[in-house]
């Protein structure tokens, strides 16, 4: 499994041709309490850049796009009861949704985690 | 990602100004936004964490942004009743009011505290008020247009303001300032703190309990210190301000209030005493006599909302298809554990129970026009 960060503070891992999406630690920290999160349903289908999600924090509402264009098989179900979970554990078990990916050709534009930890110190 | 948030956004085009805690507020770990034109501390530990920790110890908020005025000379009673729609007259020494500046329609220019120290207590002024840090400025051009030559008004430019909010805000308020323990909700006076002048008012804009404290600027550092170095106190961000007053029902200018909205709208009737109502004599008379007659075209109202998606500032409120409305303030509400918001309703559609749909991102959701505050008033109504 390899896993890929974005600019927009995003991180995705990839196992075969299912990316699983979610936001990053730093993320996570910048925009506080999280209250809701809006997830894509199922089928949904993506072009990378697509408003994928919104993130609710008690005092703003952030919209996630989609990192890589793909179809949504599965949204993370545990964050409807359990939003703070993106505060808590961003990285693992706040993940937001998985996408079969269409062309992971856009995996090549990507950080690694080393370029993302650069990319976020020089913020 | 990328976040919409407001707040940063405000007043963007000017360089931003430091206020006298702002070292202090970083060396606390604050994030810093920008605000009414100073960089401010949105938050420390979280906004969720300081919320909680107002509603039950004590909260210290850096407000030093708004504007601090004191009026003197002669007739400035008179003067100021033709300004404020409230009753300046009957306003006794060590006593504060909630008034507004109304314009020539009416409408709200802004919302603010005044106060009356006793003779001699406070700067050698007849009248203190304190109004809103981004209108400051507009306030005193339109006072300056509309007071008498012998009228004199001060901008305190270096006065800081503190606000010390919650159930311990009174025993933490104690520790440091004993005398404080005689004041009750809206009494006011002139204290000291080792040589340090302090003007203190047992009021604030949590719901909670709690002080506002004026004094030097150079004397804010080393008096916030004291009383973050109480176990009762620890410092909190706007963020977590925000969401206190807006679980206590009570507006934002500039949000909830603007020009464009009146007082019997807005539910503020109280801050227009009976004399001021049935003698008139001051700027935007017309609207609220008018208003009290016949009803406001429209009513702010608070709002329970069905689910955790919050509706925000400028979501949209319908009947049907029917828009009826605007929110102007809406959020997560950590005490309520739900969402909650405050809008302008249209009359017929703004009594307590009325079901209403607002649309957030192409969705309706449902919410109950609902009495304020969401979360009670905790004041210290009698000694």
């Amino acid at each position: 499994m390899s896993r890929y960060f974005t600019d927009e503070h995003e991180w995705i891992d990839v196992e075969g041709e299912i990316a699983t999406v979610g936001i990053t630690d730093y993320a996570q920290e910048q925009l506080g309490d999280i209250v809701f999160v809006e997830l894509p349903a199922e089928g949904t289908t993506f072009d990378k850049g697509d408003d994928a999600a919104v993130v609710e924090s008690v005092k703003a509402a952030s919209d996630v796009y989609a990192p890589i264009s793909g179809e949504v098989i599965e949204a993370n179900g545990a964050l409807e009861d359990e939003p703070a979970l993106v505060n808590s554990d961003a990285e693992e078990d706040g993940w937001f949704f998985k996408l079969r990916m269409t062309d992971p050709s856009e995996l090549e534009g990507l950080m690694t985690e080393a370029a993302y930890k650069k990319f976020v110190a020089a913020l | 990602m990328t976040a919409n948030d407001t707040i940063a956004t405000l007043e963007d085009a000017l360089p931003l100004e430091a206020l006298p805690l702002d070292a202090w507020h970083r060396a606390r770990g604050a994030r810093m936004v920008g605000f009414a034109g100073y960089h401010m501390p949105i938050q420390y530990d979280g906004i969720m964490a300081e919320h909680g920790w107002t509603r039950e110890h004590a909260g210290l908020f850096d407000v030093s942004h708004m504007g601090q005025l004191t009026f003197s000379g002669e007739g400035v009673d008179e003067a100021l009743e033709l300004l404020l729609p409230s009753d300046i007259r009957g306003l006794k020494p060590g006593r504060q009011r909630y008034s507004m500046l109304l314009d020539r329609d009416g409408g709200i220019l802004d919302d603010l505290m005044v106060s009356r120290p006793a003779d001699g207590a406070f700067d050698d002024a007849a009248i203190y008020m304190v109004v809103n840090g981004a209108t400051k400025y507009d306030d005193i051009g339109w006072m300056i247009e509309h007071l008498p030559d012998d009228v004199v008004m001060n901008h305190m430019a270096d006065q800081a303001l503190l606000a010390l909010q919650g159930p311990e805000a009174g025993e933490a308020m104690a520790a440091l300032v004993p005398g404080t323990a005689e004041l009750i909700f809206m009494q006011c006076g002139a204290f000291e703190w080792n040589g340090v002048p302090l003007w203190i008012s047992r009021s604030g804009y949590t719901g909670e309990d709690g002080f506002e404290i004026s004094l030097p600027a150079d004397a804010a550092v080393a008096f916030a210190d004291a009383l973050c170095a109480l176990p009762q106190v620890k410092p909190i961000g706007l963020g977590a301000r925000d969401s206190l007053r807006l679980e206590a029902g009570l507006p934002l200018y500039g949000h909830d209030l603007t020009p464009a909205v009146s007082t019997i709208g807005a539910d503020l009737g109280f801050a227009i005493q009976k004399r001021r109502r049935e003698e008139g004599g001051f700027i935007g008379h017309g609207r609220v006599m008018k208003e009290l007659a016949d009803g406001p075209g429209a009513k702010r109202v608070g709002l329970t909302i069905e689910g955790r998606l919050p509706a925000r500032e400028g979501a949209q409120i319908y009947v049907g298809d029917v828009q009826v409305g605007d929110v102007t303030s809406g959020g997560f509400a950590p005490s309520v554990g739900a969402p909650i918001a405050m809008g302008w309703v249209s009359l017929p559609h703004s009594a307590i129970g009325t079901a209403l749909e607002i649309e957030v991102r192409g969705k309706r959701i449902a919410a109950v026009v609902a009495p304020m505050p969401f979360v009670p008033h905790r004041y210290r109504r009698k000694a």
